[in-house]
């Protein structure tokens, strides 16, 4: 919903609150998950906002709201139970500067100060451990600056300064986000400091209602935890489809021809183009798609990335669609070329009719509301769309990997059948049980994928590492080789053993290696396994989704029989595992690690 | 802007901020009467009405204004 994409109406937002929750909870395809906020100060309408914008982002929430200011006791003890019996699948810890329980004096000796801190860093850092056994995600604000220095400057060197006090707190903090898993850093410091000491800091919404912030940024706030939230489930954007004219230089390039295009250093303008293709080009080394699409003729389009300053190129992009087609078949070509559905693409274009009917015909389509060039790169940053809560290698090399899926596809072009094509791809899956080593991966993949998915559970990375070591579990996870490159890990499968039947509680993969044969790789391997465990059956569900349409026969296609059939079209799935059967992979080695 | 006129613009805001176009208030109006205008949503409606009429209420405001007769009298001081 564009009221609730950056630049927000804070006002609108609050006031119409009740009027845009009916209005998002009617959506279909929400996912629940369960929040709990621990709150230092008042969070009643961060609660409120927070939902907003989480429904806006596809996620339903259920929330548990500690008792006012008691987050410390509440996640230290827990003495009531309501935290652990609430199963929280998020824990947020909305704290503040004022949530500091001592802070320097004028009057202290320097090693009074000092144990100040000392004892700060202890208290904090006990609590995070033991939030850490509820075992879900934990996002902790870290802490504004104070909006008044007794010392001014000095404020920031001198040990009994606060400021100096607030900034190594905040060190500490980020060097403990930084080595613990499944523990959120919420950059609270910079988001205040992007609005303004003065202006987040309202003494009156402290004195008279105990808020750490101006009501006004509430919404900010809810929109900065709810990127952290979308990311942590996988529901991050993960393509950008650029407009050329006007919105990756200046002017018309069909017009004006390359050199007459605005880009680069010699003028204001063109240095703010170049500004944005540098900013986009990060995106695309931290793993986000590129891809064009603009209305021109193609070579003239291709021009402009070859001028010398262009700090973009032709390489960078997956699709270059530059042809009279509506920008709509374009974006629906993107998404079916790259195999990613359309909620996973922001299109940036300058032309506010463009970007009206991508959004009437696409909705699912985020568009950010472009206004003039030097605004263009802060739009597009404080939309969030893109923010990671880790960046993995296999993140990094993500534009490569679907690069290496086009040399596939132009390979196919030259064989008549698709199975002499397969084993031309000389592929090797690589399998084994899920191992520390790969968890995070693991986990990452499970909460990303929609399309092979065949019931939708998400897991955290402590529930992941739970099943690893559970006697009762079998997992195996596969990695796929061929001789254009490493996709990684794309694929993985957890099942329950029960005497001698498997129950598959879930099974993803990547859309990366979707047509590869590698499914039933998996499962010949599967069937090994479950034959030398003395498992007869295997039992297999598919839960449908907005999404999963894909995999709701693909059991039935692999030999099961299918048992039962609900009218939602949930169904369970049965497969004896016979004496003798021939593998159903013919075109890849496994090698089982 | 008249009585009529402040009156209007609060009763649309509160309006607005319930979802209820059917709202009608009077200067007697309080807390006691909306369900849900608790402690939490008194401090919506005043920044809401802050916003509206570029005012700024005081500390002192927050906790004196109890029904919607206060609030307009304030409103009306604040305004000129």
């Amino acid at each position: 919903m564009q009221c609730l994409d950056y630049p927000f109406d804070s006002a609108l937002i609050l006031k119409k609150k009740r009027a845009l929750r009916r209005e998002l909870s009617a959506h279909e395809g929400l996912v629940p998950k369960k929040i709990a906020i621990l709150s230092g100060s008042t969070v009643g309408e961060i609660k409120n906002i927070l939902e907003l914008f989480l429904l806006n982002a596809g996620i339903r929430p259920e929330f548990y709201v500690s008792d006012y200011a008691l987050f410390y006791e509440q996640l230290m003890f827990d003495a009531d139970g309501a935290l652990r019996a609430f199963a929280p699948d998020v824990i947020y810890i909305h704290t503040s500067a004022h949530n500091l329980a001592q802070l320097p004096l004028q009057s202290d000796t320097p090693e009074q100060a000092e144990q100040k801190f000392a004892d700060e860093c202890a208290r904090w850092q006990q609590m995070w451990k033991a939030a850490a056994r509820f075992g879900c995600p934990v996002i902790q604000n870290n802490f504004e600056l104070p909006g008044v220095r007794i010392m001014g400057s000095l404020d920031a060197v001198d040990v009994h300064g606060r400021v100096r006090f607030i900034n190594r707190m905040n060190t500490m903090l980020s060097e403990w986000a930084a080595s613990t898993p499944n523990f959120y850093l919420h950059d609270l410091c910079w988001l205040s400091a992007s609005v303004g000491v003065d202006r987040w800091c309202a003494p009156a919404a402290w004195y008279a209602y105990k808020y750490a912030l101006d009501i006004q940024y509430i919404p900010v706030l809810c929109h900065s935890i709810t990127n952290i939230i979308k990311s942590i489930f996988g529901k991050n954007k993960k393509a950008l489809v650029l407009d050329l004219d006007n919105t990756l230089w200046g002017g018309v390039i069909g017009d004006d021809g390359p050199e007459g295009i605005e880009l680069g250093p010699e003028t204001p303008t063109g240095m703010a183009y170049s500004e944005l293709q540098r900013y986009i080009k990060e995106l695309s080394d931290m793993g986000v798609l590129l891809n064009v699409c603009s209305k021109n003729e193609d070579a003239a389009a291709r021009r402009g990335f070859q001028r010398a300053d262009s700090i973009l190129h032709e390489d960078d992009f997956l699709c270059f669609k530059a042809n009279w087609e509506p920008k709509t078949h374009n974006i629906s070509a993107i998404a079916g070329e790259i195999n990613i559905l359309p909620d996973s693409l922001v299109f940036l274009d300058d032309n506010p009719a463009e970007r009206e009917i991508v959004r009437q015909h696409l909705p699912a389509v985020a568009v950010p509301e472009l206004t003039v060039p030097e605004e263009y790169v802060r739009i597009l940053d404080r939309g969030g769309w893109f923010e990671p809560v880790a960046v993995s290698e296999d993140d990094r090399r993500r534009s490569e990997m679907y690069r290496q899926n086009a040399q596939r596809s132009a390979a196919q072009q030259s064989f008549g059948d698709y199975s002499e094509y397969l084993r031309s791809l000389q592929m090797r899956c690589e399998c084994g049980a899920f191992d520390a080593e790969h968890a995070e991966r693991i986990t990452q993949l499970i909460n990303k994928t929609n399309q092979f998915n065949l019931t939708t559970r998400r897991y955290s990375t402590a529930q992941i590492e739970a099943r690893m070591h559970d006697p009762e579990y079998l997992t195996l996870y596969g990695r796929l080789i061929d001789k254009f490159g490493d996709n990684g890990i794309v694929t993985a499968l957890i099942g329950r053993k029960s005497e001698t039947v498997l129950d598959i509680e879930l099974w993803v993969m990547s859309c990366r290696t979707f047509k590869r044969d590698l499914e039933y790789a998996m499962f010949d391997r599967l069937v090994d396994i479950c034959r030398s465990a003395g498992i007869r059956t295997i039992m297999g569900h598919y839960l449908p989704t907005a999404k999963n349409l894909l995999v709701a026969e693909f059991y039935a296609t692999i030999g099961f029989e299918k048992i039962s059939e609900t009218t939602s079209g949930a169904a369970d799935f049965r497969y004896e595992i016979p004496e003798a059967r021939t593998p159903l992979n013919q075109v890849m080695d496994t090698i089982s690690l | 802007m008249n009585e009529q006129q402040i009156f209007d613009t609060v009763q649309t805001i509160f309006r607005e901020n319930f979802d209820d176009d059917s709202l009608i208030l009077t200067r007697e109006t309080s807390p006691e009467d909306i369900e849900e205008w608790d402690s939490l949503e008194q401090i919506n409606l005043l920044t809401s009405i802050e916003k509206q009429f570029c005012i700024k209420f005081t500390l002192e405001d927050v906790r004196s204004l109890s029904n919607i007769g206060d609030i307009l009298d304030r409103i009306a001081q604040l305004c000129i």
